[in-house]
């Protein structure tokens, strides 16, 4: 299953024409294998939002290719694709479980079809409870899980998340992981994690991408050799300390710069 | 919840005391029967004026005038609106207009109306319209400020039409935005219907009210305002109680 190439980036930029103008990303060049778990780590702004963005389909590089499937993205976003968005992005009018169904709305399937699916990703998601709330009477974190949901409904071949688990506490994130970790081996999509936590990308990743400050680019790659039936306990594993001393090396002085600070 | 009700009961009570009063003066004579009539007197006359039937051709006609300002200020609001929003240049121009409209009185206008419409329903929903529908625009504006820019992506991750962009996303969460609109709508539909009757028409509640003025009979006039006063207030309420359960869903507590 893995080793075909499932997204590709060739010399891909992405500049904001402002005013102020802003070069955000690139160039990157980037190919995420099919059923690859692949994990982003940046400093903050360095154009990681940006390169979801790209890869998505929902805004074009200004130069350069980014290909899905051997097909090149248009500015559209392709079928196959699911996305969860860094910002809270539930409808704040609809219920839990209509959140969730808002993905299928356009699907065509029949009623039980959507109905068991809905129900299939509230409860992996653990929101079994809640299914009769409002997104207002929910944690930003849950929020969050609902919008998982929504795009695990689609069953998406590739699923882009970014910083989904920024509003959680440390027990809960590794819990989620894990959940993410059996989502993928039980879908076998391919998976993008953007998150700006390093012990995170080195527990659940096959493979992790350090960025540059910004304009964005991988000034870092690192295999972390994890078996597929892998969970949270990696990070007992005295390798998994290695890896994320690796990509703090490789982040820091990255870091530093967009603090404002020379190297 | 609770605090609503308590407010609502201090609410009641102050009217109904305002009310008690007004009855105690009028009936002690400290206020003159020629200036205002007692609210009993006033009550007995409206439930009098509409069981006989002489109301039915103004009330038919006056409300209708306002249903269809108002439904055609929506209409054109929203679309305005939408237009306006669409174009930032065509925003820049017509902010300020919006802002300053309503210190323009749009009733100098209404002989013009007349003149150009005609003396029948036409130049009264003109009226309604031309009163109404900045408010419709103001919040059509604020209420598509209001979408997240992320929810427009989530449109199109999931590939949704433009069509079903609009009615799926942008209506629902701009909907608490226009539903203020909707109300200031009727509201000013109804000041601007029944002030056009009372200024230049044969017909309709305005009329009636203003004819009664005129003939010097209090009675009638008091009756026929009062039964204004509480369509417009059940209503507003209405479009109150509509808007307050479509919001607790999307707020806290
Ligand atoms: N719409 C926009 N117009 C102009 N500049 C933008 C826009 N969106 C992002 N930028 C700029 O592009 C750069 C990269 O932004 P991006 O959101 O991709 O960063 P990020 O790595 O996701 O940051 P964070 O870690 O804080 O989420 C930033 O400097 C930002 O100011
Ligand atoms: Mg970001």
């Amino acid at each position: 299953m893995t080793g075909q190439c499932h997204v590709s980036l060739r010399e891909a930029v992405r500049r904001y024409d402002g005013p102020p103008a802003v070069h955000a990303l690139g160039p990157v060049n980037l190919e995420i294998r099919r059923g690859e778990f692949f994990s982003v780590v940046g400093p903050s702004g360095c154009g990681k939002s940006t390169l979801l963005d790209v890869i998505s389909g929902l805004v074009r590089p200004s130069s350069g290719s980014v290909h899905f499937e051997d097909k090149e993205l248009r500015g559209e976003v392709p079928d196959g694709v699911g996305v969860v968005f860094q910002e809270d992005s539930s409808m704040p009018w609809l219920s839990v479980r209509d959140n969730v169904a808002f993905g299928l709305r356009t699907s065509g399937l029949p009623k039980k079809e959507v109905a068991g699916r809905v129900d299939h990703a509230i409860r992996f998601m653990g929101l079994a409870q809640f299914a009769g709330h409002y997104p207002a009477q929910l944690s930003g974190g849950m929020r969050q899980r609902v919008c998982i949901a929504r795009t695990l409904v689609l069953r998406p071949r590739l699923i882009l998340l970014d910083e989904p688990f920024g509003a959680l506490d440390q027990q809960t994130r590794l819990l989620m992981g894990d959940e993410l970790l059996r989502l993928w081996r039980e879908t076998g999509a391919t998976v993008l994690l953007i998150t700006h936590a390093l012990d995170e990308a080195a527990m659940l990743s096959d493979r992790v991408g350090v960025m540059s400050a910004r304009p964005g680019h991988f000034i870092d790659m690192v295999e972390t050799g994890w078996p597929r039936d892998r969970d949270s306990r990696v990070i007992s594993d005295p390798k998994f300390g290695a890896l994320t001393a690796r990509l703090w090396s490789s982040l820091r002085e990255e870091s530093l710069k967009t603090m404002g600070h020379a190297a | 919840m609770r605090r609503r009700r308590a407010a609502f009961v201090v609410r009641a009570a102050i009217l109904a005391a305002l009310i008690a009063m007004l009855e105690v003066g009028c009936r002690t004579g400290a206020i003159d029967p020629l200036t205002v009539i007692p609210p009993s007197d006033m009550v007995a006359s409206m439930v009098g004026q509409i069981g006989s039937g002489e109301l039915d051709a103004s009330i038919v006609s006056t409300f209708s005038t306002i249903l269809i300002a108002f439904v055609l200020a929506v209409i054109l609001g929203i679309a305005t609106g939408a237009t306006i929003h669409r174009f930032a240049r065509l925003r820049d121009v017509a902010d300020p207009l919006l802002a300053s409209y309503y210190s323009v009185p749009t009733f100098i206008f209404y002989p013009l109306l007349v003149a150009l419409l005609g003396l029948g329903k036409a130049p009264l929903v003109v009226l309604g319209i031309l009163s109404a529908v900045p408010a419709v625009v103001i919040s059509t504006l604020s209420g598509l400020d209001s979408v997240a820019p992320v929810l427009m992506k989530v449109a199109r991750v999931h590939r949704l039409t433009a069509a079903r962009t609009l009615w799926w996303i942008v209506l629902p969460a701009a909907l608490p935005h226009l539903f203020t609109g909707f109300k200031l709508a009727l509201s000013y539909a109804l000041i601007g219907v029944i002030a056009g009757e009372f200024i230049l028409s044969g017909s309709g509640l305005g009329y009636a009210i203003s004819f009664a003025y005129q003939s010097f009979d209090n009675r009638t006039m008091y009756g026929a305002m009062l039964f204004v006063l509480l369509v417009a207030v059940i209503a507003n309420g209405i479009l109150y109680m509509w808007e307050g359960r479509l919001a607790r869903r999307r707020s806290r507590g």
